[in-house]
């Protein structure tokens, strides 16, 4: 049982970042749909809706969500859908159902870094930044690695790049709760490989990556160490889902079929 | 907190709680179709729109619904009679309990997707669970009900 004593919609992110930081009870509220699966006290929840963070934009360089924009949006953006093969929208579009994912926000996904987020998994396979309130701008990768913080995620920057990329993950059923995300991404030989659910939060596997830059070509031997790496280089847990032997080997097919999926990309 | 909505096309003012979901609003409201299913945000059955967009009403807080639609079955009760024919056609209707979530969402498809495979139908539909019938009796009425194949 939640309780949740009042609600502040302050009119700047200046207002929002004072009242969150009144209190330490005071938090941000996203989508809201974790909230009534736990329990907690929020004497002060502070609501971005009058922000203007309800967006996704495509600028020259860049594709911008808006911390207020929904997973929802996030799977039928247009601009989403042409770049990196569309891996935000497939990443997202197995989360329960469309109407979660029409409740659920960008910035709460992120901020909140749950271990089993697809979202978080497949944008950090790409070159995305976030912008926070208090913390400023950072790479997902930087941020993912703080302390948690009291702070506003407003929005979260993909860098608009060639990159081709692809997703894989395993899931019980359709719309359960992932066991294990996989994203892969490659720009040229800048190649990048992301895993989540492993049940913790999503990490890169930096030597993985680092055994596919060949300067030309990537064999199946090639794909096939790289993936043996980065299930070895990676810590894995139990949990109800899987166990972390479980997770490790199956993180060794997913990274397989993934980073294959990319290297057919023309 | 006091709150402005238009539920079903008709202008009302509620005083909320900050606490309160949107579910729990509008049953007070008498709107006993909004269904509580699973309380874990994964069932649908509580679906009722907010702006025309499908959501969940168990997992929405009633405040964030202020100077918005809310549309439950109630307020499109010719269009979901004439697809409740289309589900009682193909047996896909058993006790009843998820039925209101779940054409709220087919009516809410028909609106978003123009021509949808099968594979788009069981993608938007995913999330609405149905315990007494499977799904093929329902994919089936929603097709006919779309017109997109038999």
């Amino acid at each position: 049982m939640f309780i949740l004593n009042n609600v502040a919609q302050p009119d700047t992110l200046h207002d929002a970042y004072r009242i969150l930081t009144e209190k330490k009870s005071n938090t941000v509220l996203g989508g809201c749909a974790y909230l009534r699966m736990g329990s907690q006290i929020i004497h002060t929840g502070v609501d971005l809706s009058k922000l203007g963070l309800h967006y996704i934009k495509e600028a020259d360089d860049c594709i911008e969500m808006g911390a207020m924009a929904t997973l929802r949006d996030v799977e039928t953006n247009p601009a989403l859908f042409k770049y990196f093969n569309g891996v935000l929208p497939k990443a997202v579009g197995s989360i329960i159902g469309v109407q979660f994912r029409n409740v659920v926000t960008v910035g709460a996904s992120v901020f909140s870094r749950y271990g089993f987020s697809d979202f978080i998994t497949a944008l950090m396979a790409l070159d995305t930044e976030v912008e926070l309130y208090h913390g400023g701008r950072m790479t997902l990768p930087r941020f993912m690695d703080r302390r948690r913080a009291k702070d506003i995620l407003t929005k979260v920057i993909v860098h608009k790049t060639n990159r081709q990329a692809a997703y894989q993950a395993l899931r019980n059923s359709k719309s359960d709760y992932p066991i294990l995300t996989v994203a892969v991404s490659r720009l040229e030989d800048d190649w990048k490989i992301a895993v989540g659910a492993r049940p913790t939060r999503a990490r890169l596997a930096v030597q993985a990556a680092k055994r596919l830059v060949t300067g030309g070509t990537v064999t199946s031997d090639v794909i096939g160490q790289a993936a043996q790496i980065a299930a070895e280089e990676l810590p894995f847990g139990t949990n109800m889902r899987g166990s972390a032997e479980y997770r490790r080997a199956m993180c060794h097919v997913l990274v397989k079929r993934a980073i294959a999926e990319v290297a057919a990309c023309k | 907190m006091q709150i402005k909505v238009i539920i079903n096309n008709r202008p009302v003012t509620l005083d909320v709680k900050p606490d309160d979901f949107l579910v729990d609003t509008l049953r007070k409201q008498g709107l006993y179709s909004v269904r509580r299913g699973c309380d874990t945000a994964c069932c649908g059955l509580c679906t009722v729109w907010l702006d025309g967009r499908p959501t969940l009403s168990c997992s929405t807080l009633s405040f964030r619904a202020h100077g918005k639609t809310v549309t439950t079955i109630e307020g499109v009760r010719t269009e979901a009679e004439e697809f409740a024919r289309f589900m009682a056609a193909e047996g896909a209707d058993q006790c009843g309990y998820c039925s209101p979530g779940f054409i709220m969402t087919v009516l809410a498809m028909k609106n978003e997707l123009s021509n949808p495979t099968d594979a788009d139908i069981n993608h938007y539909l995913t999330g609405n669970l149905c315990r007494c019938t499977g799904y093929q009796g329902q994919l089936r009425a929603v097709k006919k009900y779309l017109g997109v194949g038999s």
